[in-house]
């Protein structure tokens, strides 16, 4: 019987990626990655995971290490964050269309310059366009159940595509949580062996990633496009089967008091906690809000999303990242184009919060709701809001 | 491969658009990149094949009659053969449509 213990989710996800078997841990410490991969590390060196861990020079070559591995049919983990995933960027974009199965933990953290090492949504944002599914995690149990998820996701047939697991850096990496770690039994028969369908082997030669003429290449991105289209499929069939499993559900838009409320305020990631608790003392209060948890970034779950806020007067989405000189936040950019052609749909006010680390809290929310609602009612020539940003 | 890789679908790809035969890039005509191609007077060609050994295509090799002579379904019209020539067989004209 699993319990339920108190461990830094760090650990917590390190455990979790035994509990799956990996062949191969190729990966690069960076701050606020440190102690997933020292925890790895630990584990392989004193023979309770039977991997081979590759301490790679950078995080380019730790990228590159796991497209071999991958591609020569290992089950393979790696973790980054930020400038580390900066570095591994080219390499990052050839993983998708390769279609090898890497799973790989991000701990959100904001890019340089200037220098920070707390979290926000950057570094996400730099790798949504590069074809890897891309789950986000709210807290430690949902961190360590969607890194096992992960695996089975990208290792399935239909699938084969690598999966990002992001969780925010220190406010998940660095805290102690109540956290249900799974058996090894049920996970084990959860996740079945890896057997990538065409893997480098001198018996059968197969030459991967190679050059693909301008009467090709269109051919096969949308191969590439479907592929992780249909992905959301087996995604959401892999939640469900994890569910029976171990009776956690995950979907890819959660709501939380949403379904009659005609506000709603959006987030994704860690802050969604906090968000919830201002919810329930708005609601206390006697106000019609509820919330909407982003949980899969990619692919985009389109249909959940219009499904959720169909019936909101106002969305205010909230980001932890700024495409600069645009939009203001990709994930209201987002969910402003998915409603766009909508008959019905809620007005949109999208506020930036918590960059490089800084809190937004309970009251925060509460008053980012309020300004929200105000702001939708009269309207705003900003493309955007920024959330405390001293004047 | 059944298909020439020009009429191949997006669903004819293999996984990963894995290559599982040696040789593919051959059907690639690159050639189409040329804005010139050289044209030869054979009557001077003595046969030494210093085009051939420095053509950065590879694409240079003996005709029936044993005179050089570059495949054009890959030559990218460089222009390095007229220049290493000893005894200027090559001319490089512009390629009209």
């Amino acid at each position: 019987m699993a319990t339920r213990i108190g461990i830094e989710v760090s650990i917590a996800l390190a455990d979790a990626v035994k509990l799956c078997n990996p062949d191969v841990i190729a990966a690069y410490p960076i701050t606020p990655q440190t102690h997933i991969v020292e925890h790895l590390a630990e584990l392989v060196a004193e023979g309770e995971l039977d991997a081979e861990y590759i301490p790679v020079e950078s995080e380019h070559s730790a990228m590159s290490a796991c497209l071999g591995s991958a591609a020569a049919g290992a089950r393979t983990f790696t973790a980054t964050s930020s400038q580390g995933l900066a570095l591994m960027n080219e390499v990052v974009y050839v993983a998708a269309p390769m279609r090898l199965p890497i799973v790989m933990a991000v701990a959100n953290r904001a890019l340089s310059a200037p220098l920070s090492i707390w979290a926000d949504h950057s570094d996400l944002m730099s790798v949504r366009d590069t074809g890897w599914i891309q789950i986000i995690t709210e807290n430690g149990q949902q961190a360590v159940d969607n890194t096992i998820i992960a695996f089975r996701i990208a290792e399935d047939r239909r699938v084969l595509l690598p999966v990002m697991v992001h969780l925010d850096g220190f406010n998940l990496t660095h805290v102690v949580e109540p956290v249900i770690m799974p058996e090894q039994e049920p996970v084990t028969k959860f996740l079945p062996k890896n057997r990538f369908p065409l893997p480098l082997n001198p018996d059968r030669p197969v030459a991967m990633g190679d050059f693909a003429p301008p009467f090709i290449f269109t051919e096969t991105k949308w191969a590439q496009e479907v592929n992780i289209r249909d992905s959301r499929k087996v995604i959401i069939e892999v939640w469900d089967e994890f569910s029976k499993a171990f009776g956690r559900q995950y979907l890819p838009v959660e709501k939380y008091h949403s379904d009659s409320a005609k506000v709603l305020i959006m987030t994704m990631g860690s802050s969604g906690e906090t968000a919830s608790v201002a919810i329930d003392e708005l609601r206390a209060e006697g106000m019609d809000v509820g919330q909407v948890r982003l949980r899969l970034w990619r692919p985009f779950p389109f249909e959940e999303l219009r499904e959720a806020v169909k019936d909101a007067d106002v969305l205010i989405v909230m980001d932890r990242a700024i495409s600069y000189g645009g939009p203001g936040g990709p994930v209201a950019s987002e969910v402003k184009a998915a409603l766009y052609n909508q008959a019905r749909k809620p007005k949109i006010v999208s506020y930036v919060i918590s960059l490089g680390g800084r809190d937004t809290t309970v009251s925060g929310f509460k008053d980012i709701v309020k300004k929200g609602i105000e702001i939708a009612a009269r309207g705003s020539k900003n493309e955007y809001e920024i959330y405390g940003v001293r004047e | 491969m059944a298909k020439p890789e020009n009429e191949l679908t997006w669903k004819d790809l293999e996984i990963g658009n894995i290559v599982t035969a040696p040789g593919s890039a051959r059907v690639y005509e690159s050639g189409t990149w040329r804005s010139q191609r050289p044209t030869y007077d054979f009557k001077k060609c003595i046969k030494c094949g210093l085009c051939a050994l420095n053509c950065p295509e590879g694409c240079i090799s003996p005709n029936k009659d044993g005179y050089f002579e570059a495949d054009l379904y890959y030559c990218k019209g460089c222009g390095v053969c007229p220049r290493e020539c000893p005894t200027r067989v090559i001319k490089m004209v512009e390629e009209v449509e």
